[in-house]
């Protein structure tokens, strides 16, 4: 467990490896703001740490009945055109064209 | 009635019964939507081609059929809801060009109740703010004063429906998206119980606390469009089994010597003396309507902003991870040094979605992360455990937990941009309903000083928003504030007292007002 006020100290490295974890492109400018801002929102998160919390179960969901399952069966879906239909690059070959995974 | 004195769905019901058709009142909702949201920018899409084919079809169905509750009924949809052929962007660059291949359950439902989508409203992008700033074409601002923000996320169906442009519309509220700007904008607003209503085509934000719900001016019409989109969804796992109640049925019977809690101590700072005042007032007319006012302690209620503020980004983090240029609509080009995938996914996404959607992309992505998972994501979900044992405690006694639904009342347009943590706090009184996945309804209880709406929070048990509609509606019976139409809407009321009155923006600020002056002057509206 951290100890309260640890997120204060967030590194502009730090948020470099957030930005590329989460895929964001972020500009030097950006990365400043946001190690600002981030630094002080977390640091408001702190006030969490003063409630004792000790064996509370987590909440995850409100919802607490079983999952809903339905029958495994085949049934049809979504044309393939329709799904294609948005597709920045559906390449005409009825896929989804992404560049080249390997450089 | 004429199609130019229109403002509720009672109204509509009414001049069809007496001969208007379902065109008349779908060109007459067009014809206001283009003299009017010029400034407001409520509509990011109008579908007047659209609506008014369907107004045909309805027509050509003869006079009404009990089996369509909303024959004719326009309805604004907020953008992050998916409606087949028409734009869906949750005003996001990202999605900018996508149109979905099919409607969201709510949409297919309001359909078959004779409704008429007739435009896509502005929100804060993919529902990430409290001001409908935040969206890529531009903000929507207040009917009530145009260099105010309209609240947000759902902005642009709150100021759609408080300018008369559209008699209903639909919102979604995360941590308050639905009842803030209800209560910003002065209408109704209702976030439903979790599970009462399918999220099938609603673009996800935080899976655990995202919840559809309706705008609309008065109780009766915002319970006719719950009664239309809720019930259990087979698309939608987590839509619950629960039976739906008539609610209109029981709309005005009232509850018979109802408990409302009231939790005083969080409402001790930081909330507007404006909004105090008119709160109070609410509370006196219900008073007045026979409810027992108890002080109900909800300890960890303070606790719900960072609470709510570590669990919503987190799984905002995961749902948002789709979004990556393959599938839908966007993908940022490529220049000649970088032309591999990961490098159109980081380009797009950093192109693609705005500041403060990043911002909590970065937030959840840190506190799940390696290392902090305990500290933030797992003590933010025990928390919310204790704040969901405080409301059962609370509900074991009482009816209902009435706040202010926001500390203040719409403030201006930029005023609070550079500071999300301000923006963050005024969170306070309606996250909790989002945590624990109670029904929670904003109602307009008159307006502050300076004439902008307050707005009145009930928050009830669990699949009970009847109760919170039976005393919605007997509130409105004596204090009929949505009549009251912003300076900036198509329709001034039928009220005599409105807009330009000098009485106008004295009420609900004045320091003495009890339950009989509220009495007395809402007769002046009849």
């Amino acid at each position: 467990m951290l100890a309260s006020g640890v997120s204060t100290r967030l590194s502009r490295t730090e948020v470099e490896r957030i930005a590329a974890l989460a895929h964001l492109e972020l500009t030097d400018s950006k990365t400043e703001l946001f190690t600002r801002q981030l630094a002080e929102i977390l640091s408001y998160f702190d006030r969490l740490q003063q409630i004792d919390t000790t064996g509370v179960p987590a909440t995850t969901h409100p919802v607490t009945s079983a999952p809903v399952m339905r029958a495994d069966d085949p049934r049809p879906s979504l044309p393939r055109d329709d799904a294609l239909a948005n597709a920045p690059d559906a390449g005409g070959d009825g896929l989804f064209k992404v560049p080249k995974v390997i450089g | 009635m004429t199609a130019s004195g229109i403002q509720t769905v009672a109204d509509i019901r009414i001049a069809m019964a007496g001969g208007l058709t379902a065109v008349e009142i779908c060109t007459q909702y067009l014809e206001r939507i283009a003299a009017h949201d010029g400034p407001i920018h409520a509509f990011t899409h109008v579908a007047a081609e659209q609506a008014l084919e369907r107004a045909a079809m309805i027509d050509r169905l003869g006079p009404r059929e009990p089996g369509l509750p909303l024959a004719g009924v326009p309805v604004a949809v907020k953008d992050n809801i998916c409606t087949r052929g028409l734009p869906t962007t949750a005003s996001s660059r990202i999605l900018e060009g996508f149109v979905p291949p099919y409607d969201a359950t709510v949409v297919e439902r309001l359909t078959r109740a004779g409704a008429i989508v007739i435009g896509k409203t502005n929100c804060d992008e993919f529902a990430m703010g409290s001001t409908t700033e935040h969206s890529v074409s531009g903000p929507t601002r207040n009917p009530w004063d145009l260099d105010r923000v309209p609240g947000g996320s759902s902005g642009g169906s709150a100021a759609a429906v408080a300018a008369r442009l559209s008699p209903v519309a639909l919102g979604s509220d995360t941590g308050g998206s639905i009842r803030q700007p209800a209560a910003f904008c002065g209408t109704v607003g209702l976030k439903p119980t979790y599970g009462r209503v399918s999220r099938y085509g609603l673009l996800a934000f935080a899976s655990s606390l995202d919840q559809i719900g309706p705008f609309a001016l008065t109780v009766a019409d915002a319970a006719t469009m719950l009664q239309a989109i809720a019930g259990q969804d087979p698309c939608d796992a987590t839509s619950a089994a629960e039976a739906v109640p008539a609610f209109d049925a029981t709309l005005t019977e009232p509850v018979s010597d109802p408990t409302i809690g009231v939790p005083w101590q969080i409402l001790e700072d930081g909330v507007d003396a404006g909004v105090i005042t008119a709160f109070s007032a609410a509370i006196d007319v219900l008073r007045a309507q026979g409810a027992k006012i108890v002080d109900v302690p909800l300890p960890h209620a303070a606790y719900a902003v960072p609470t709510y503020y570590v669990v919503a980004p987190a799984e905002a983090s995961s749902n948002l991870a789709r979004y990556d240029g393959v599938r839908y609509a966007y993908r940022a080009p490529l220049d000649a040094a970088s032309t591999d995938l990961a490098s159109m996914y980081d380009r797009t996404r950093d192109s693609g979605f705005g500041d403060e959607v990043k911002r909590r992309i970065m937030l959840g992505t840190y506190t799940l992360s390696a290392g902090y998972y305990n500290a933030y994501y797992l003590k933010a979900q025990q928390v919310r455990t204790l704040i969901r044992r405080d409301y059962d405690t609370a509900f074991q006694r009482v009816d209902a937990i009435a706040t202010p639904t926001t500390p203040t009342v719409a403030f201006g347009l930029g005023e609070r941009s550079n500071n999300p943590l301000q923006l963050y706090v005024g969170d306070i009184f309606t996250a909790s309903a989002n945590l624990t996945g109670l029904p929670a309804i904003s109602l307009p209880c008159g307006l502050d000083p300076s004439g902008l709406p307050v707005g009145l929070q009930l928050v009830g048990r669990a699949f009970d928003e009847e109760t919170l509609f039976r005393l919605g509606a007997r509130c409105e019976l004596d204090a009929p504030w949505w009549r009251d139409a912003p300076p900036a809407a198509a329709v001034r009321g039928r009220s005599a007292r409105n807009a330009g009155s000098p009485e106008r923006s004295g009420v609900g600020g004045t320091k003495d007002i009890d339950a009989v002056t509220m009495a007395r002057r809402s007769g002046l509206h009849e």
